[in-house]
């Protein structure tokens, strides 16, 4: 069937805001099909309200709205633009439920909107929990014994019946948010409670526990010829009970036999023929007994998945672009594989290669929150690698990860504890799944434990065991042959000698690559360095060789350079002779590193190929754009560490490669790469040291005259306690070279300085801690440019809403500023050209600047791509990362063209994202340390209404009428009562609590005073609970003050209350909500901003 | 235990070392790639290996061991197995024993650490040509000059070692695992107990099972049974089964399907078209390389369906070289099916008369059950031609 005409036009609507369960894998997705459908000649108009992708990119679609995602704002865009369809399957589970509200309320029937892909009864099936187990029940397919619950008493009822441990699942949710196990009636009144305010229409479902049973997923893809294939099964490492999100998983299911496969394969096309999802994918997940092998069916969700996006990766097979296309009516006989060319998308990719995912945390950002993985997913990022078995991909995911692992090493090793109690913790961590199980697992082998044992504990599959147990004793060989050597060479034979310049066997070396052992494990159990192993391994020829993903496994020729490198024979790679230019990507996405620098990356690649250079990509992160292998010319799905560079510069000889775009990842390797003979592209080594390094900086800027906060380095608490007295409290402090403020904090008294030096020193040893002073109630201003050496192009000059203090990835921002006068503006200006040409900047440069009392000082310069880049470039309409591009591979600005005095007639503003609602027991106050995981961006004509926007754009939004809670130390006093005061003549009901309702009573504004939650009952807490406030001005600081208003930020951020923790963001809430409240507000594509 | 090396050498002179596993000594065949990447127990015993060595494409294998009726045929046919990395250990609740103890027990040699990938390419590159497996003689330029001494498949009758020695009932439906759902596997909605004479041309047990779900009265005979034999049976149709070897070298069981058209409804599987196929005046010829894996796209022209199929073949048919689909003897053929990757052959239908073949496996087995609705068609035909 050929594709519909009778549609012309598409809305797609995205996922939004990166959070956790919700990543970029939807910006590769949305991307793919924007791409696939423009392709077919449709015109598509598209909606999210994430800057930092590359599907709002202008030339992505042809209408592209940067706008909050609500039904209201949606509503308007429908109105505006009268699309003849809504493809609602490609943006996850926002842009799901968005378009089943549009649907359900009727919108999509008044413009005359089809839903394509999945109707909204399909939708409805596989995402009410109660008509999934129906549509089950219709055929044949088991699923755990269940009930709805639509209060605590159902839940209780159901429990009893189905006995403990439970499941608890709310309905439309993604990522398992809400999700619990509850293993006795307390746990269950909690986790309920719970779930059913995170589930949009407040169900849950009460479910039959199979802790342990081994998990699998199916990716499904149905035409409307109903013909279905399944693209990848995929086996959960972790069984049952923990999400799969946070599961390591693998590629193909590993240890089913042929008759269970078809089994579940068959039961996955009956679902997706029973669910009616029409065309497109869908993902299954099934739970098998691993006593007797009973199948059951989990969930479905009728949409692209995180799971696609790795089944995508792992295969080769374009999931998303298919879904489109199918969704417009092809069948999957009607299109071409992209990788044979000659064959077709209707068949099952082969592989011939096992894939290994492994999720990737952020603990040490919320020390207070529970580390136990459990049914909602906690990972904020994900590693896949490929290798020829499993134990070599797992070993590749492993040192992908970055954190400062490079293999199966000693994980417990350092618990003083004798061998009995070292086992029993083992054990209670093997039991406990949490983000290190593996390494738990290996120690409890290292402590004799039994492959049986650790199964009884672990139900994990005992052939991933048994291959955890084959890596840790090729490490014992290898460790025993180095111990007879060291003993052999002691002894007097001169041939020995000889022996020792040999590392080790090489057959035993080539095994130990074969196993995925890295270049540094093996260094570490040979007490030798990295560069010993390599060049030992160079000179016997144990290279790496690099293999094809082709969908087939080799069946047919392949035409798209997709490789993985492996120790094996034969080598595909074939390199070009071509000009060509490695992008390092930005590996796994963490909090303070995620998609805006995959953004860059896959600008970087972009520019370049326009420029005729053969890119090549280097990344590991499934989930993105750049590790589409049509994206670059040649793409690498390697670990971003030293050695698997480095193997592909030697295979490749490019004319150099760019470290600047993908964050800290590839930045680190700039100097071991530089000092191994690679060209590193734009920016220098030198320069970035420069910046890096305090004592050059310091002189840096003392040569331009340039100012920065007082400061000092130091080792240890008595030097610290020096510094801070001499250049007073409170002071800010960091450990050197970190991204994302990790450990990052004000600290006002020795006592707190103290406790940080404890913790301080553990994250970065060898590297002092930087202190600087402290800028209390300074304006934070972040600047994007370009330099080419010769003439700076300032991007964006932003202003912060919080103040200097809040980490600039989780403080909104307004591009231009909205407070700071001109003047100053233009020293920022001229400062930031000064230090882009003195540090001879090639490429992008970020300036952070504090400015207190009309006084302009630098706090941080990074000569490389920064997190705002996209929202620059987005706000603007200039592509900063592909300018940045062409002037490291040669161009001049001049060239180029840009005017570099225009002025837009727009505002933007950003707003940061929290995964707070997901990290039970963590607090939600902003600080100098990241914890943000995604931004949207609000845009229109002036400051109010964009962030009145950007609000809308994240949960919550700003309230219009009802009663505005205050509460704020002294100090900020002054100016709230003027906010009191503005927010009481817009109609708000003002409440506060003692001190501060006296301040504004004092100025003459109503105000009712509210118990503190100390003070007595009802307090602040039992209103915020009856939903009798709808918005939040909370500022506190010192320790005792954030303690105590602690519940206040919790329970708000519960609720889903707007809550303003500094005074700006209270001033720019008020503006926000007197620019709403004097017109509706108006949605415009980007495109129609640019062209103003 | 000390791994043993084996080697294994391709009649073009192309050389891979490895390390022995299952048994030692000497074997040869013709090498053919699988891209399967469940089922290789399955393919083990699948008789249609007969004289080939096969090289499985998935790289990790022996996973789940060997499970308890899982096999497609009492014993392995393969003439040795090519993988990259055994697993030693199974993990399966079914299993029985180890991949390695399996072969060991069957004296099947297997060769781990190949790059298995390679080998593929060269065989998709170079064609599929006869190989040697050895741990006995570690000389390459004597084993290449052993391979090249050996011919291929091509004229040669494998049926005749496969094919049972005498008639026999066969009484089990497929197995049953405790699943999602008890109805996975197809019953039959017919109350009559047709019997069905299957030729063994080297029978894959699910053809027989499948046959059974629906209620038939199986009759297993040898490749060598006349037709004469078979009528006399009175069955009410007739299977021509899969199996190994060149379908130009079976002119006896060209000949015994001759005498069965149009007398009563006979379908083909896998060398049953073959051999069907022949009977009704086409040609046969060998694919550079065959198709075998279980991801293969046909399309059923009748309703423009796709079904992904289990595939096993070397050899197909030349549509040419039947002039206008007419049969000289059976009247007009129509071509029902075709494999969407390189548009071969895949299904026939006498238009005349009730016969019909598919070149794919409809029982699967290892497999998609995408096809099992062949079975049905062929109990429609059966009810037709009462």
């Amino acid at each position: 069937m050929p594709k519909r005409t009778d549609i012309k036009k598409i809305l797609i609507i995205g996922s939004g805001p990166i959070v956790i369960g919700q990543a970029c894998e939807f910006d590769y997705s949305g991307t793919q099909a924007c791409r696939a459908l423009r392709e077919e000649g449709y015109k598509i108009v598209l909606v999210n309200s994430n800057p930092a992708t590359i599907m709002t990119d202008p030339e992505v679609a042809d209408s592209t709205y940067i706008e909050p995602m609500t039904t209201e704002i949606l509503t308007k865009i429908i109105e505006k633009e009268r699309p003849d369809a809504l493809l609602p399957t490609l943006g996850g589970q926002t842009g799901l439920n968005l378009s089943v509200s549009l649907a359900e309320e009727g919108i999509l029937d008044k413009y005359n909107v089809e839903l394509i892909g999945a109707k909204l009864e399909a939708i409805h099936k596989a995402e009410n929990r109660k008509q999934f187990k129906e549509a089950m029940g219709n055929i044949g397919i088991k699923v755990p014994a269940s009930g709805n619950a639509r209060s605590l008493e159902d839940a209780k009822e159901i429990a009893k019946e189905i006995k403990f441990p439970v499941i608890i699942r709310p309905s439309f949710t993604m990522g398992g948010i809400g999700g619990n196990v509850a293993y006795n009636i307390e746990e269950l009144e909690e986790y309920v409670n719970f779930a059913l305010e995170a589930s949009p229409v407040h169900e849950v479902l009460i479910e039959r526990s199979v802790l342990g049973w081994k998990e699998y997923e199916l990716e499904v893809m149905r035409d409307r010829k109903d013909n279905v294939v399944i693209i990848c099964s995929i086996e959960n490492l972790d069984p049952m009970g923990v999400h799969t999100g946070d599961s390591i998983t693998v590629a193909p299911a590993q240890t089913l036999t042929d008759k269970e496969y078809q089994i579940m394969r068959d039961a996955a096309i009956k679902i997706i023929r029973e669910i009616g999802v029409e065309t497109g994918g869908s993902n299954v997940q099934f739970a098998i007994n691993p006593a007797d092998g009973e199948l059951i069916a989990i969930e479905m969700n009728p949409r692209v998945s995180r799971s696609s996006a790795l089944a995508s990766k792992a295969t080769g097979f374009p999931i998303a672009k298919i879904a489109a296309k199918l969704a417009v009516g092809y069948t999957l006989d009607e299109i071409p594989n992209d990788i044979t060319r000659y064959t077709p998308a209707s068949f099952e990719p082969s592989i011939d290669y096992c894939v290994v995912k492994i999720p990737k945390f952020n603990f040490e950002k919320f020390p207070d929150a529970d580390q136990v993985l459990t049914t909602h997913m906690k990972s904020v990022g994900e590693v896949m690698a490929i290798g020829r078995t499993f134990k070599e991909a797992l070993g590749k995911a492993i040192r992908s990860l970055e954190i400062n692992r490079y293999g199966l090493c000693e994980h417990h090793s350092k618990t003083v504890l004798n061998d009995s109690e070292k086992k029993e913790f083992i054990k209670k961590h093997l039991l406990n799944p949490s983000w290190d199980r593996i390494w738990s697992v290996v120690d409890g082998f290292r402590m004799g434990m039994t492959i049986d044992e650790i199964y009884e504990i672990t139900r994990i599959d005992k052939w991933f065991l048994y291959n955890l147990k084959q890596i840790l004793e090729l490490e014992e060989e290898i460790k025993d042959q180095h111990k007879s050597r060291d003993l052999s060479t002691t002894s007097v034979d001169d041939t020995t000698a000889i022996n020792n310049e040999s590392l080790m066997d090489p057959v035993l070396l080539k095994k130990a690559k074969q196993y995925g052992f890295s270049d540094i494990r093996l260094a570490n159990l040979l007490n030798a360095s990295e560069l010993d192993v390599r060049n030992f391994r160079w000179e016997n020829e144990i290279r790496p060789v690099f293999k094809v993903v082709d969908t087939c496994a080799a069946e047919f020729q392949a035409y798209t350079p997709y490789l993985y490198s492996t120790y094996e024979d034969e080598c595909e790679a074939k390199p070009t002779s071509k000009k060509k230019i490695i992008i390092l990507g930005s590996g796994p996405n963490r909090i303070g590193q995620g998609i805006e620098f995959d953004y860059c990356c896959v600008h970087g690649v972009m520019a370049l190929k326009e420029m005729g250079f053969e890119t090549i990509m280097i990344n590991c992160n499934p989930e993105t754009v750049s590790t589409d292998y049509d994206i670059s010319d040649r793409l690498y799905f390697e670990p971003l560490t030293f050695e698997d560079v480095i193997e592909i510069v030697e295979k490749e000889k490019p004319e150099g490669v760019i470290v600047q775009f993908g964050g800290q990842t590839p930045l680190k390797l700039a100097v071991p790469l530089f000092n191994a003979g690679v060209k590193i592209l734009g920016t220098s080594p030198d320069s970035i040291d420069m910046a890096e390094d305090r004592e050059r900086f310091a002189a840096l800027l003392s040569k331009l005259g340039l100012l920065q906060p007082e400061n000092g380095n130091a080792r240890s608490f008595t030097e610290a306690k020096k510094i801070a007295v001499s250049i007073g409290y409170p002071v800010l402090i960091r450990p050197s070279y970190v991204l994302g403020g990790r450990a990052m904090k004000v600290v006002f008294d020795e006592g707190e300085l103290e406790e940080y030096m404890t913790h301080a020193v553990e994250v970065s040893p060898g590297h002092p801690v930087l202190i600087d002073k402290f800028l209390e109630g300074a304006i934070e201003i972040d600047v994007d440019a370009v330099c080419d050496g010769e003439e700076v192009f300032i991007g964006g000059v932003m202003e912060h809403i919080e103040e200097a203090g809040v980490h600039s990835g989780d403080s909104a921002c307004s591009l231009p500023p909205y407070s700071i006068e001109e003047e100053i503006i233009e020293k920022i200006k001229s400062q930031t050209k000064a230090l882009a040409l003195e540090m001879k900047v090639l490429g992008i440069i970020n300036i952070q600047f504090a400015v207190k009392d009309d006084v302009v000082y630098i706090l941080e310069v990074n000569p490389r791509g920064s997190r705002t880049i996209p929202f620059v470039s987005k706000a603007i309409g200039i592509p900063l990362a592909k300018i940045a591009s062409q002037v490291i591979a040669g161009r001049k600005l001049k060239e180029l063209n840009i005017n570099n005095n225009r002025k837009n007639n727009h505002v933007a503003v950003k707003e940061a994202v929290f995964p707070f609602v997901r990290f039970h027991g963590t607090d939600t106050i902003l600080g100098p340390e990241m914890k943000s995981t995604g931004e949207v961006m609000g845009i229109d004509t002036d400051f109010g209404k964009a962030f009145a926007k950007a609000q809308m754009a994240i949960e919550g939004g700003i309230p219009l009428s009802g009663t505005v809670f205050i509460s704020v130390r002294d100090k900020d006093k002054a100016p709230i009562v003027n906010i009191a005061q503005k927010l009481h003549n817009l109609g708000f009901k003002i409440s506060a609590t003692g001190g501060t309702a006296k301040a504004i009573a004092e100025k003459g504004t109503p105000v009712t005073t509210v118990l503190k939650e100390y003070e007595g009952r009802p307090n602040v807490i039992d209103h915020l609970k009856n939903n009798d406030i709808q918005m939040v001005i909370n500022t506190a600081e010192g320790k005792i003050s954030q303690k105590n208003s602690y519940n206040i930020r919790r329970n708000a951020i519960v609720s889903g209350i707007p809550y303003f923790t500094t005074v700006p963001g209270a001033i720019a809430a008020e503006s926000a909500i007197r620019a709403v409240s004097s017109g509706e507000l108006d949605v415009k594509p980007i495109q129609e901003y640019y062209m103003e | 235990m000390k791994a043993k090396k084996a080697i294994l050498a391709l009649s073009d002179g192309k050389i891979f070392e490895g390390i022995s596993f299952g048994a030692e000594g000497e074997t040869s065949g013709e090498i053919v790639f699988n891209t399967s990447i469940t089922g290789y127990q399955e393919i083990l015993t699948d008789p249609s290996y007969k004289g080939q060595i096969v090289n499985m494409t998935y790289p990790l294998i022996g996973n789940y061991g060997i499970c308890e009726g899982d096999h497609e045929s009492m014993q392995p046919h393969t003439e040795g197995l090519i993988i990259k990395e055994l697993s030693p250990f199974p993990s399966n609740w079914r299993s029985i024993m180890s991949l390695d103890e399996f072969l060991k027990n069957n004296g099947i040699m297997g060769i781990q650490g190949i790059d298995t990938r390679a080998l593929t390419r060269h065989i998709r590159d170079y064609g599929e040509q006869v190989g040697i497996i050895s741990t006995a003689d570690t000389d390459h330029q004597s084993l290449i000059s052993k391979a090249n001494g050996l011919s291929g498949l091509e004229g040669k009758d494998l049926v005749k070692e496969v094919s049972c020695q005498k008639a026999y009932n066969w009484e089990e439906a497929e197995i049953y695992i405790n699943t999602a759902s008890g109805s996975t596997h197809e019953q039959s909605e017919h109350s009559k107990q047709y019997k069905v004479i299957v030729y063994d041309c080297g029978v894959k047990y699910n053809i027989l099972r499948k046959l059974k779900n629906h209620n038939c009265d199986v009759i297993v005979v040898p490749a060598s049974t006349s037709a004469k034999e078979v009528l006399s049976m009175k069955p009410d149709g007739i299977v021509v089964s899969n199996g190994p070897g060149d379908p130009a070298a079976v002119p006896y069981m060209v000949e015994n399907i001759t005498g069965i058209i149009g007398k009563k409804p006979v379908m083909g599987i896998c060398l049953g078209i073959q051999i069907l196929a022949q009977a009704l005046g086409y040609k046969t010829f060998k694919l550079k390389f065959g198709h075998h894996g279980g991801n293969q796209p046909v399309m059923d022209l009748r309703t423009k369906k796709v079904a992904i199929t289990s595939q096993n073949h070397c050899f197909a048919i030349d549509g040419e070289s039947l002039y206008n689909g007419q049969s000289a003897e059976f009247g007009k053929v129509e071509i029902t099916h075709i494999n969407l990757n390189d548009k071969s052959i895949e299904g026939l239908r006498c238009l005349d008369v009730p016969a019909f073949a598919v070149q794919y496996h409809p029982e699967a087995s290892p497999g998609p059950h995408d096809s099992s609705y062949i079975f049905n068609e062929f109990i429609e035909m059966m009810v037709n031609s009462q």
